[in-house]
């Protein structure tokens, strides 16, 4: 069953992709897959999801009587996906390719964004701090830093989040009370946020020496300080002044970015390294290819966020600006040419970070190859 | 740990039984939702004050009168059938806007403009593209008047978008001529040499008719889904549907959508319509 969910999703990703570059898509940001491909990804996460917690239910509960917190987070990004992305997906279709949302307006706007935070808040962040609870404690070899910050953790997590769609429609037609509630929280989930980071970074107490030699662990540690970066950059963004200014501009774009490329992929990168390690029983073909790959990625990201940052500030001050006769100072065309150097610097920063990747897919491939011959010959020493 | 040991807290217990924290877990993520989207349903602050007049879903608004088209949606014969009209064929068989005129207030699109509407998500404008004013001074002056909720009333799903690498297009309509949007599309570089926008150019070389693979777009089909989802359309409208889009290319299609944006509200500047 893991293997055909592992299947089946994968072809759903790749549906996903081919229709979407068709131009069938249900208008509806991050969950654009119309209602045939909507139903069967459902489907498919929902025997994942089952499978999951009937592999829980069934474990040795005298060796293992605690769930452990990595699994608390997979569970809760498997509720709250299903939930967000069935309700948000409601819709009546017309033709195979195309469907109309049951919502409209307003409401659609509220639902719209409730899902699109928390495709953000559960998928890639409550799934990936599973990650991070399971592989820093395992990479670093300590328990993690405290069972208690967890459980807050986690509790503050899975309440909060739902909550900060709203901050997607400040000064928008949503009535402002709702803005200002989901401006509120999201002030609030800092807490949680660096409450977690903090937990997977405190680890290390005691063995931060090892970030000079480890260089899976330098990703999994740079992997939290970008969490806690952009954990605290989203929060700011959500307060309403200056939501103003960095709505609908790059800033939005860049935040994603270190997010996504920061935190979700570095994770993810020192995850898959410890991984191939223990699945071949091997060292990696190359550690310093390991420690180039991680200042690719982190050059990369920087670089794409940076570029974001002043592009994103500089549309919001040249939207607003007004000259000395108050009239408007700038033509939206000259903000958008404004733009291109900018541009430049983020391609550049995105070259960098996939150059790493190639990398990273050479030397697991190396060493696979590696690990194989290994295993032949020490067999043929044996016979 | 001791096995066999009695649970400590609530805490141990979610942990120790997975339907228990499943349960929990479920409880914890449903509240916001429940406190941030049910109200929006029922709240008439929440769209201005319009309200659904009848079970055909036309709409009224006593506080401001101006935001919604109204007419009287009537059963006779069992068919829906309205006073007035939506669109209908002119004397030289073209279909054009009937009853309505810009200004009169939000009503349902018409079928060539759903039609636009469609290829408006199909390219993907909303991408780049925001549907959606906020009440700042360079906004007024840029684009209009700040959006109203009434306005996207009947847009399933709507089109607010979430990042401007173009400008928005809330109050769109009437700005160009039919023909500027046509060159723009077909090669926005002619117009705005700063442009990034991509050029459209197979808008004015396919069939609004056509759909995916040479599939038929049947707009009938549309109007009347449209219809269950409480956009008020009479059974006259629903059935003319394909013949008011007959003959059209899918750059007639998508002009039509774009001319119409922000046209259908006359707003008075002295009124304010939101806190």
């Amino acid at each position: 069953m893991a293997w055909w969910t592992a299947i089946l999703f994968t072809i759903g990703l790749l549906a996903t992709v081919v229709t979407l570059s068709l131009g069938m898509t249900t208008g509806k940001e991050y969950h654009e897959q119309e209602w045939p491909l909507a139903i069967a990804i459902s489907v498919v996460w929902t025997l994942y999801t089952f499978n999951f917690v009937m592999t829980i239910a069934s474990r040795n509960k005298e060796t293992h009587p605690n769930v452990y917190v990595s699994n608390w987070f997979f569970l809760g990004m498997m509720i709250a996906i299903t939930y967000l992305y069935v309700v948000n997906g409601l819709a009546l279709p017309v033709s195979l390719f195309r469907s109309y949302s049951m919502f409209a307006g307003v409401q659609d706007a509220m639902i719209q964004w409730w899902w699109g935070h928390n495709a953000v808040g559960f998928f890639l962040t409550a799934g990936f701090l599973a990650i991070m609870y399971y592989f820093v404690p395992k990479q670093a070899q300590r328990p993690i830093y405290s069972y208690r910050l967890s459980v807050i953790h986690f509790w503050a997590l899975m309440f909060g989040y739902v909550w900060l769609g709203a901050h997607h429609l400040q000064y928008t037609a949503l009535p402002d009370w709702t803005g200002s509630l989901g401006a509120a929280i999201s002030l609030a989930m800092i807490i949680p946020s660096w409450g977690g980071a903090l937990n997977g970074m405190l680890t290390l107490s005691g063995a931060w020496d090892r970030l000079r030699t480890d260089y899976i662990l330098r990703f999994l540690i740079i992997s939290l300080a970008f969490y806690a970066m952009s954990t605290f950059e989203g929060p700011v963004m959500a307060a309403k002044t200056v939501n103003a200014l960095s709505h609908y501009t790059d800033w939005t774009v860049g935040h994603v970015h270190s997010g996504a490329l920061g935190w979700v992929a570095m994770v993810s990168i020192g995850a898959i390294y410890h991984m191939v390690m223990k699945l071949w029983k091997t060292e990696m073909y190359s550690m310093s290819l390991i420690n180039f790959h991680f200042w690719l990625a982190t050059i990369g990201t920087v670089f794409y966020i940076v570029a974001m940052w002043v592009s994103g500030i500089m549309q919001g001050l040249m939207w607003r600006a007004y000259d000395e006769y108050g009239v408007l100072a700038y033509t939206f065309a000259e903000s958008v040419s404004a733009m291109h150097p900018y541009y430049a610097m983020r391609a550049l920063g995105g070259l960098l970070f996939f150059t790493g990747a190639a990398i990273m897919l050479y030397n697991v491939v190396m060493t696979i190859r590696m690990a194989k011959s290994k295993a032949t010959s020490g067999a043929a020493a044996h016979a | 740990m001791a096995d066999n040991q009695e649970p400590k807290n609530l805490q141990d217990k979610f942990e120790r039984n997975i339907f228990a924290l499943f349960l929990a877990t479920a409880l914890a993520v449903s509240i916001a939702g429940i406190v941030e989207i049910i109200p929006l349903f029922y709240l008439k602050s929440a769209v201005d004050y319009t309200e659904t007049t009848d079970k055909y879903g036309n709409a009224k608004n006593e506080k401001f009168p101006e935001l919604v088209w109204e007419r009287t949606f009537t059963e006779v014969d069992g068919k829906i059938v309205s006073e007035k009209a939506l669109y209908k064929e002119d004397k030289n068989g073209k279909w054009v806007v009937a009853d309505w005129k810009a200004g009169d207030g939000v009503r349902p699109y018409t079928p060539l403009e759903l039609a636009g509407r469609d290829l408006y998500l199909r390219e993907g404008c909303y991408i780049c593209h925001s549907q959606m004013i906020r009440p700042f001074r360079d906004e007024r002056e840029r684009y209009g008047h700040y959006s109203l909720a009434t306005e996207s009333m009947y847009d399933h799903p709507m089109q607010w978008g979430s990042k401007r690498t173009g400008p928005d297009m809330a109050r769109l309509g009437g700005k160009y001529s039919d023909e500027w949007h046509v060159m723009h599309l077909m090669r926005p570089q002619d117009l705005v040499p700063e442009s990034v926008m991509p050029a459209y150019p197979w808008l004015a070389e396919n069939s609004i008719e056509k759909d995916f693979f040479g599939t038929k777009r049947d707009m009938t089909v549309r109007l009347s889904v449209m219809r269950t989802l409480g956009v008020p359309y009479t059974d006259e409208e629903i059935a003319n549907a394909n013949k008011a889009v007959a003959g059209h290319s899918e750059m007639d299609a998508m002009v039509a959508y774009l001319q119409v944006l922000g046209t259908m509200v006359k707003l008075d500047d002295s009124k304010t319509y939101r806190q």
